[in-house]
């Protein structure tokens, strides 16, 4: 190999190494670091949707994940409560290019539901996270601007570049400098005003992964709110691709039944 | 031991399971009304008054997981309140699950026992799934998942490279819970009957020999869900006449046909079709016996707007041998030899889901019937629900589908505490 060409390659590296990362760089750590960390994972997840009166109601679901190729996942989401959802199971393929494949599992009727791809801004089982909360909304869908760099945290201003597509006109993320996990999330509508805001409350570091188990969505608007809760977090447990089809819709695996 | 010894004993080993074992139990309370919006002068008025506490148990032993779920029921309605028939569903107890589910070898998954079995890709709409049905519950507006009859029967799944393959063996028919007059007016033929003229038909219940064996063949093909299907086995619902007898039976039937599914750009698209060989009329020349058909179907379904879906269904029966028929029945009520169907599917939600709004509708150019299914759920909080629906059907004519079933339009109010 020429020299002349290694030597190059390897300032550049020694270079960007030292410099303040790219927002890019920074949008896909946070990215990585929020929705990816692992091969696979496992969680327990209690969820209270508490309205503005204080009325609560809770879902307990448990949650697989698994990494796949090209930035793609699958989800496996297995309802204990309410009751009218137990034994549901709402199976997701997230394609990074082009629409997600979604199916419910409804045990009574025996029946894999396909749903159609939707809105993505449309709330998660009744809750005040969206889908895209959950599952991560597309780096592309948006241009992303460092605003501040504090001593812990970079601020990112995000803006869609399609905004007929969102209720909000841009959301500004914290991401903590050390760990990369977005910390909080605040949503302005299209006339510029507060209105949603998402924020991990606690974190913790588990098997070297830094994770947020515990997170809450306020609605300035209605004045409602939902705390997500994560516990018996586990990564890289050897799950098999296979669990994420049919055959494991009609019978759930131990690691979400137990 | 009798029946209701059999049950008083599952429904002791329940409880004794969640004591003992590793058990979740879970299950409902439900009470509904209903009343026919029009006089039907062979039906009672109330198309529904009953309640019913339904147990679903969950069982983990060793490598085991064994379901028990059943309704114990009261029904101001039912003639047969005393007399359990697990079959039917009559009586104060319906079983509705009752199997174990082991996986014997890795590739192999098996379900032994009263199970809900489901296949195809219609909505409300079914060629492939040749499991029974319970049209009683369906018409008189009981939550949509009765409108599944348990099957007793054994499920295999093999999970060879190329695909998945489901086969279903039921020892002995288990039939569609059809309309028989009882509780549904019904065209007979030559009139519109109910309680004056209840079909008691003829069951094929012999052991090992009346038996049903249903396959399934699926696999993914590009981006959408192929599937293969075969059916052995019976009409799920008496439509032969056994002159010999006078009464109704299930005539024999095979069906064959295959299903596409899957998304195509925002939309979610299916088809399907099925032959169903009629196989005591292959000539279609029996006028006791139903002819062979075609049946198709094709859907589409999409959001249409932020929580709001909607899906279409395109459905056709095409009769073969249709002069056959034709010169069997009397003159004026023969069908089309292509039947028409259209569905439109709406929901909606609010109130971050806890109200849905639905409706669903079937449409038939060829019959000139439709059938109305509006429906308002509204979750109060995680235990209480109320439902109100209707099941409303116009037709220009007493003999079609759904014409037949005018006067048993009805609407009714349910609430539901889950626990």
């Amino acid at each position: 190999m020429n020299t002349k060409l290694l030597t190059i390659a390897l300032t550049t590296l020694t270079v960007s190494t030292f410099a303040e990362l790219s927002v890019d760089e920074i949008v896909n750590k946070a990215n990585q670091a929020a929705y990816y960390a692992g091969q696979d994972g496992r969680a327990e997840v209690e969820m209270n949707i508490i309205d503005k009166d204080g009325g609560t109601r809770t879902r307990k679901f448990a949650l697989l994940r698994m990494n796949t190729d090209g930035g793609n996942q699958k989800f496996y989401v297995y309802f204990k409560e309410p009751a009218d959802l137990y034994k549901q199971v709402f199976l997701v393929w997230k394609n990074v290019e082009g629409n997600d494949s979604r199916w419910m599992w409804l045990p009574a009727l025996n029946l894999k539901r396909e749903i159609a791809p939707g809105d993505k801004r449309t709330s998660f089982v009744g809750s005040d996270f969206v889908y895209e909360d959950v599952s991560g909304r597309n780096l592309n869908e948006d241009t992303h601007e460092l605003v501040e760099t504090t001593d812990t945290q970079y601020v990112i201003k995000n803006t869609p570049k399609n905004p007929g597509d969102v209720e909000f006109s841009y959301y500004t993320v914290k991401i903590d400098k050390d760990t990369f996990l977005p910390r909080q999330a605040e949503y302005y509508d299209k006339n510029g005003k507060l209105y949603r805001t998402v924020e991990a409350t606690k974190t913790e570091t588990i098997q070297g992964f830094p994770t947020v188990t515990e997170s809450v969505v306020k609605d300035l608007k209605t004045g409602g709110s939902t705390i997500n809760k994560f516990s018996n977090i586990e990564y890289n447990i050897g799950l098999k691709e296979n669990i994420f089809t049919e055959r494991f819709l009609r019978r759930p695996p131990r690691e979400v039944t137990r | 031991m009798n029946k209701i010894g059999q049950i008083s004993l599952v429904c002791l080993i329940l409880s004794t399971n969640v004591f003992a074992l590793d058990t979740e139990l879970h299950g409902f309370v439900d009470a509904r009304a209903g009343t026919r919006t029009q006089n039907d002068p062979h039906e009672d008025d109330r198309s529904l008054t009953e309640s019913r506490l339904q147990l679903d148990s969950l069982t983990y032993i060793g490598q085991y997981t064994v379901q028990a779920r059943a309704d114990f029921v009261y029904d101001d309605l039912a003639t047969k309140r005393n007399k359990v028939d697990l079959e039917n569903g009559d009586g104060f107890v319906d079983l509705r699950e009752l199997n174990v589910l082991f996986t014997p070898i890795d590739i192999v998954d098996m379900k032994v026992g009263r199970q809900i079995l489901t296949w195809g890709t219609g909505d409300l709409l079914f060629i492939n799934d040749l499991f029974p049905k319970d049209w009683n519950s369906f018409l008189l507006g009981r939550d949509e998942e009765y409108l599944k009859a348990p099957s007793d029967a054994i499920f295999a799944s093999l999970f060879p490279a190329i695909g998945t393959i489901d086969i279903a063996y039921t020892p002995r028919m288990d039939a569609d819970r059809y309309v028989d007059g009882r509780r549904i007016s019904y065209w007979n033929g030559t009139g519109l009957v109910g309680q004056n003229a209840v079909v008691d038909a003829d069951r094929q219940d012999e052991w090992f020999q009346d038996h049903e064996i249903a396959v399934r063949f699926y696999r993914p093909l590009l981006s959408y869900e192929a599937a293969l299907y075969a059916y052995h086995g019976f009409w799920k619902s008496p439509t032969g006449f056994d002159t010999s007898t006078g009464n109704a039976y299930f005539p024999l039937l095979n069906a064959y046909g295959g299903s596409i599914k899957g998304s195509l750009g925002k939309a979610i698209v299916n088809t399907e079709a099925g032959y169903y060989d009629s196989r005591e009329d292959r000539s279609g020349t029996d006028p006791f016996v139903p002819n062979s058909e075609l049946r198709v179907l094709a859907g589409y379904q999409r959001e249409v707007a932020k929580n709001t879906t909607a899906a279409m269904q395109y459905y056709a029966e095409w009769m073969m041998d249709y002069d056959g028929y034709k010169s069997g029945v009397p003159s004026g009520t023969a069908r089309d030899e292509v039947r028409h169907v259209l569905t439109l599917r709406l929901t909606k939600m609010m109130m971050n889901q806890n109200l849905i709004l639905g409706l669903f509708t079937f449409y038939s150019p060829s019959d000139n019937d439709a059938y109305f299914r509006p429906n308002v759920t509204y979750k109060l909080d995680d235990h209480w629900q109320l439902t109100a629906n209707g099941n409303l059907f116009i037709g220009e004519d007493k003999h079609t589908f759904f014409g037949q079933f005018e006067r048993d339009s009805n609407i009714n109010l349910g609430v539901r505490y889950s626990f």
